[in-house]
């Protein structure tokens, strides 16, 4: 504390402004970060938006009925009628296990022969046959939630029709919270925000300051007045600013152009967000102080900040489902707590319990990185 | 000629394999990624939290709760007491879901009338709740089915569900053969284009322009590394695969092999495209992560292909990352056994991309230098 | 004796990762008042005794008080003392004149009016009035140099660290920053001038000389120099190959050094020997000795003790070429555009076989532009670039096999090892098996390779590297070489080394084209050609240039008077 308190005492604004002054030009300058800030988060943000999609369109399936009753067409129909389904009729049990195998369908649906007959059948049960495709799990698993789904919708029709209810049947009544049409794009998007900000925020610091050192200023600089803090500072301030600016444009686009509603205030998205900023940041030029040239610092700032924050920052995975040792692995990545602000901030609004608790935690990381980062400036070349 | 692309290979070789960094740069990713990503890529739901608020306490609840916390998807178990502490719950992610039991649930079950009970999900996470609900639905249908037959009652119908290739849908199925063209595809970019643009900060670029080396010789001597650390990379995921994760394998290593030489020839013309038209290291690596990254993530790793819009899946027919290893070949070697036929018919888009993308760099470097 | 502004005290300075101590014991003390040159090769220690003055760095043994205040405990006090040029001046190229100034102001306190004043001063002082809003980026070396310094210079402090200013910096320019650093010297402030150029230590008034970390001398540069009075000679009217007669004379025991300076040779005598015999050199009937003045070059060569060789086992591997006279290398009427800027305007220049062609100029004058066209490495903008007859980028690879390139810095693979860089180079140009292993082992016994043999061509001195260089620009036995800044930087035995095995190739008939801003370097070149923003302003062999250059003010011209004279001349024409 005491020490914060020493380096804070001994800033000049006069300094502090200059460099961050030069900073700021700097950055308009260079085409390159103008790239990474401005055209680089829009590019993830349309793929986000509109590639990643985990809910199911319609899934091609094929479907052989082999008997023909009005029964066996009518539960088809309920297939037909599905809009998770793109139904495609069969003759043969051989084309669809071909078809299947040749990833052209991800699933059938076989409609057995004596079907109707067993369905009048007291003592029988009407055999309905669905084979996925298990080398795309995620569609294996749609493919069989909807199939349950179409072939209960066709039971209880049925029951109710011939008046048969059953004793004491139990359903279940799903109601979403927040995201009423469960829409995946509604909880990507702001998961894909955290990706981008890191992205932005590490991969820009990270070669600012190895930039410095190559190009030889940094010596110039060191060799003047200006203390260590102010460098540091002089780094995270305009960048910092860039990083809000270029949320604040991800955050309007989310909103106004992909239609995702945002529920929270803009103060406590500036709160979060200026804590994430200080991780990501502080992550840059951790990585940036340690590293003496610019392709080590890319190369790293890649490894770090790009696929862990697709990985481990729970916005696509979900970090509960994963073992605990890689459960431990993700509480060092920051995003994840600032995808939890974004996902609660969007969707649910200002709930600050939870906020609270994410933002004291993303304090503490960006705390730590940026002490590192400080201890990694050095005032001497040796 | 033969000779001086030999002396371009091995220098290149030497260049990634006998400096400690590079080497590692090129080796780590694949241990760790390995080790790492199988586990944290599942969009199963474990080890998740149910919550219950029960308002009715007849013997249907009772028997439904107690049904649920055998279950394997839940591993915890939450009684609530009422509306504010289920908000609770649900606010701060401590539960993905809340099934929630109205006061006259036993009375209605036991009269034969139809029940619901409320599944109330946080739909900040409305994909991983959507499986959850899965679950619970597949529990209370064998809970129907049950009290059906109790009575004598048949079932009218049964549905059964059999996936093929891999029965228990277990994602390190999907995720490992992704692998091998994810992380192959970060070290050709690297190899090819960033080494290029490396070689021009250094000067050596015109040492070689100046020898007796061709422009297309250059190619060649960098792509070939980039394919064989390609092999290698490839050779030690699907080892991990089969022998540490259980992956089955089906296949034919030629075939796994023909497709990775595609493959890597293909990313090698993105590589060689990007380093034509960069003059430094910075610029190169900017270009290949501009690349790579909407590259990854339209490829069906992070979802899938058949989720996405129409015009962006002809969108990913040009990415090679989707197009042919991720969907279509390496899973299908592995877990199909495909056959050399579907291989070669899948084939095909891949060397019409390296046909295109490495013409390209050779009329770039070309016009470039001449 | 005036108070030492900079007192160093048995200075050590070595770093964790390599065996060899950077600097070594090093005492001495710096006044008010004068221009203190630290001279030495590269790799000498003087950019770490730079940073250890300006407080960038910690000794590992001894100190070093300034004013009174230790360099280490005291170092932010030291920031207010000492203004620091780096090399590469560390200046913002993306930041206009203005903008640089007024940051450095920011950061050194001057604000307000002193700041308007200080502008006004330095501005005039470097005479960067009317490029204020350019980028630092788009200015000339010199004028970059310039800026460096102003931006050192504010907040007026009393030691100057000027590290190697003179890199890359026209003889005109140099003189400019030359006559600025007297100014502030006037003014009692300490200016320490760091530089690997020997003749640059003739104009400091105090010079410490460095060699491998270690103090070889310290005191006015005069009297080192003066030491040499009565040791140097010039062979004046030399008949025959002069690069023969220096061979013959560089194996003379009593000879320390010899170089060719035109058509003469310059020799340097041991300490007590005799002139050796005319006759036993062969230098013509009419050859003749002519005393000269000593350079300070002459006293370093004399305290270092080490003679370059005068034979080159290289040549001897090499068949005679027939010296048909042919033309070898021809520009014609050769143009190169950037944008709107003409980097080489209408180049001509024929090379002869057996010749060494030289493009003399300072940086950015566009002979590096003319040397890549030359060896087709970029497209001329009209003109033709022909070597042998051939226009290089449409060539096939046959007609690069017998060309030999060194680049600028020596483009080795710096993370390859010196035998993995000799077995790429002569696979590259179609060697292999026993052919392959016996021109390697060649090389490695020419060139004394061997105990580097494992070792990566990045941690190599920079004198081996420019071997290694050679080596692997050679192993294909070349009849054309292209060398472009070959002995930049390089210690004056291993550049004579170097000039050894060039002229001894050339007397095999081997043609070379070299670029070069070192004036003593043109000596060597039949002919040549001056250029300056982008045209060749004078061509001729090095006598017939000094020849024309000669006036009132230097009736024996050295090389670099001349090119002042002769760019001056051009300059005023255009005008």
């Amino acid at each position: 504390m005491n020490k914060t308190k020493r380096a804070l005492q001994g800033i000049s604004w006069r300094r502090l402004r200059a460099l961050c002054y030069k900073e700021t030009l700097q950055i308009f300058r260079d085409p390159s970060s103008n790239l990474i800030a401005f055209v680089l988060p829009l590019i993830m943000l349309f793929i986000f938006g509109y590639g990643i999609n985990l809910d199911s369109g319609a899934i091609r399936v094929g479907l052989l009925i082999e008997d023909k009753s009005q029964e066996a067409h009518r539960f088809a129909d309920s297939f037909y009628g599905s809009r998770y389904f793109t139904v495609v009729p069969a003759h043969s049990r051989q084309e669809l296990e071909q078809e299947l195998t040749d990833g052209k369908i991800r699933g059938f649906i076989v409609i057995a022969q004596d079907f109707s007959r067993d369905l009048q059948r007291p003592e029988n049960s009407a055999q309905v046959q669905v084979v996925t495709d298990g080398s795309e799990p995620e569609l294996a698993a749609f493919v069989e939630n909807y199939s349950r789904g179409a072939w209960q919708g066709w039971l209880s029709q049925r029951n109710l029709a011939l008046g048969l209810a059953a004793p004491g049947q139990v359903d279940v009544e799903p109601r979403y919270w927040f995201n009423s049409s469960a829409e995946s794009r509604n909880y990507l998007i702001p998961g894909s925000i955290t990706l981008i900000m890191t992205v932005v925020g590490a991969l820009l610091t990270s070669l600012v300051v190895a930039r410095e050192w190559e190009r030889g200023t940094m010596e110039a600089l060191l060799a003047s007045p200006v203390t260590r803090t102010e460098l540091l500072l002089a780094k995270l301030i305009p960048y910092y600013l860039l990083g809000i600016f270029s949320l604040l444009v991800c955050v309007a686009v989310a909103v106004f152009v992909m239609g995702v509603p945002f529920r929270g205030s803009i103060f406590a998205l500036l709160l979060v967000s200026t804590l994430f900023l200080l991780t990501a940041l502080g992550l840059g030029l951790l990585i940036s102080t340690a590293m003496k040239n610019q392709f080590n610092a890319a190369q790293l700032a890649l490894n770090l900040a790009f696929l862990p924050s697709l990985m481990f920052s729970g916005f696509i995975y979900e970090i509960s489902s994963m073992p605990a040792p890689i459960r431990a692995v993700t509480y060092l990545f920051p995003g994840r707590y600032f995808v939890t602000c974004l996902q609660t901030l969007f969707q649910a609004g200002d709930l600050w319990p939870i906020l609270l608790r994410n933002c004291l935690l993303l304090l503490l990381s960006g705390t730590i990185l940026i002490a590192l980062t400080a201890h990694f400036t050095r005032k001497r070349l040796d | 000629m033969f000779k001086r692309i030999r002396a371009l290979i091995i220098k290149e070789l030497q260049a990634i394999l006998s400096d400690p960094q590079s080497r590692a740069l090129i080796f780590m990713p694949v241990i760790l990624d390995t080790a790492l990503f199988p586990f944290a890529v599942t969009l199963d739901v474990q080890n998740n939290t149910l919550a219950v608020l029960n308002r009715d306490s007849g013997p249907a609840s009772i028997e439904l709760v107690q049904r649920f916390s055998r279950a394997e998807a839940f591993t915890h178990y939450l009684v609530l007491n009422n509306d504010a502490e289920m908000r609770d719950v649900i606010d701060n992610e401590k539960a993905l879901l809340v099934l929630y039991f109205p006061v006259d649930f036993s009375r209605k079950v036991e009269r034969g009338d139809a029940a619901t009970v409320q599944a109330i999900i946080d739909g900040r996470r409305s994909n991983s709740g959507q499986i959850a609900l899965g679950y619970v639905e597949t529990m209370i249908e064998s809970y129907n089915n049950d009290r059906l037959s109790a009575e004598g009652n048949t079932i009218p119908s049964i549905i059964t569900v059999r996936h093929w290739f891999n029965p228990n849908l277990n994602y390190q199925y999907f995720v490992l053969p992704s692998l091998v063209a994810v992380i192959t595809t970060i070290s050709v970019l690297v190899i090819t284009s960033l080494s290029i643009a490396r070689e021009r900060e250094q000067g050596t670029f015109d040492q070689l322009l100046v020898s007796p080396l061709t422009p297309r010789m250059i190619m060649i001597g960098k792509t070939v590394p980039a394919i064989l650390i390609a092999f290698i990379q490839s050779a030690m995921i699907v080892v991990a695969a089969v022998a540490f994760y259980g992956v089955p394998f089906h296949g034919s290593l030629a075939l796994l092999s023909l497709s990775v030489f595609c493959y890597a020839l293909a990313i090698a013309g993105f590589g060689l495209l990007i380093s034509s038209i960069c003059a430094t290291q910075q610029q190169a690596f900017l270009g290949v992560f501009t690349f790579m990254m909407p590259a990854v993530l339209l490829s069906g790793f992070a979802s899938p292909i058949d989720n996405m819009p129409r015009w962006l899946q002809l969108v990913t027919e040009a990415d090679p990352l989707r197009h042919l290893i991720v969907i279509v070949i390496v899973k299908a070697i592995f877990l199909k056994g495909a056959s050399a036929p579907f291989v070669f018919n899948n084939l095909w888009p891949l060397l019409v991309i390296a046909l295109v993308t490495l013409s390209a760099a050779d009329w770039m470097f070309r016009r470039k230098i001449a | 004796m005036p108070e030492a502004l900079v007192q160093l005290d048995h200075l050590s300075k070595s770093f964790p990762k390599s065996e060899k101590a950077a600097l070594e014991e090093l005492s001495a003390r710096i006044v008010a008042g004068k221009v203190t040159g630290l001279v030495g090769p590269d790799g000498a220690g003087k950019t770490t005794l730079m940073r250890l003055m300006a407080g960038l760095m910690q000794p590992s043994t001894g100190s070093i008080t300034i004013k009174g205040l230790d360099s280490v405990r005291d170092s932010v006090a030291l920031r207010e003392l000492v203004g620091y040029m780096p090399q590469k001046f560390g200046l913002y190229e993306d930041l206009t004149v203005e903008e640089n100034f007024n940051l450095h102001a920011d950061l050194r306190g001057v604000v307000g009016r002193d700041r308007d004043q200080e502008f006004e001063r330095l501005l005039r002082l470097t005479d960067l009035t009317r490029f204020t809003s350019r980028m630092a980026g788009k200015l000339s070396g010199g004028m970059k140099q310039k800026l460096g310094l102003a931006c050192a210079l504010l907040g007026h402090p009393q030691i100057l660290l000027l590290d190697e200013p003179g890199v890359g910096v026209d003889p005109i320019s140099r003189r400019e920053l030359w006559k600025m650093v007297r100014e502030l010297v006037s003014q009692e402030i300490a200016v320490i001038w760091s530089t690997a150029y020997l003749d640059e230590a003739e104009l400091c008034d105090e010079v410490l000389l460095l060699s491998d970390g270690k103090m070889l001398f310290n005191g006015e540069p005069g009297e080192l120099t003066s030491r040499m009075r009565g040791r140097c000679f010039q062979i004046r009217e030399i008949e025959g190959s002069r690069r023969q007669v220096l061979t013959r004379v560089l194996v003379c025991p009593e000879v320390l050094d010899a170089v060719i300076q035109g058509q003469s040779i310059r020799v340097v005598l041991r300490r007590d020997s005799d002139k050796p015999d005319l006759t036993k050199i062969d230098a013509g009937a009419h050859a003749n000795w002519a005393s000269i003045e000593p350079r300070f070059e002459d006293a370093f060569l004399d305290v270092l003790g080490e003679k370059p060789p005068g034979k080159s086992p290289l040549a001897e591997q090499l068949t005679n070429l027939p010296r048909d006279g042919a033309t070898v290398i021809e520009a014609k009427n050769l143009t190169k555009r950037f944008g709107d800027f003409v980097a080489t305007d209408n180049v001509s220049f024929q090379v002869i076989r057996g010749e060494i062609f030289g493009l003399l100029g300072p940086n950015g004058a566009g002979k590096s532009t003319t040397f890549k066209m030359m060896c087709g490495l970029l497209q001329p903008t009209s003109g033709t670039a022909l070597v042998t007859g051939i226009d290089l980028k449409t060539s096939a690879s046959e007609a690069r096999q017998k060309l030999g390139y060194m680049a600028q810095k020596f483009s080795l693979y710096g993370n390859l090892t010196v035998h993995q860089n000799l077995m790429f180079f002569s696979g590259a140009y179609g060697l292999d098996g026993k052919e392959q292993a016996e021109e390697v082992g060649n090389m490695v016994r020419i060139f004394h390779l061997d105990p580097y043999l494992k070792s990566s061509a990045d941690s190599l001195p920079l004198g081996f590297k420019q071997r290694l260089a050679l080596a692997c620009a050679m192993m294909h036995r070349p009849d054309i070489l292209f060398l472009d800044e070959p002995t930049s930087g390089v210690d004056p035995v291993t550049r004579r080394e170097f000039w050894t095995h060039i002229n001894s190739v050339v007397e095999k008939g081997v043609t070379v084209m070299v670029t070069t801003h070192f004036m003593d370097e043109a000596e060597y070149c039949d002919r040549m050609a001056l250029v300056f923003r982008g045209r060749i302003i004078a061509a001729g062999t090095p006598d017939e240039l000094k020849a024309k250059a000669r006036n009132e003010a230097h009736p024996e011209p050295s090389m670099e008077d001349a090119f002042i004279e002769l760019i001056t001349r051009d300059h005023h024409e255009q005008n």
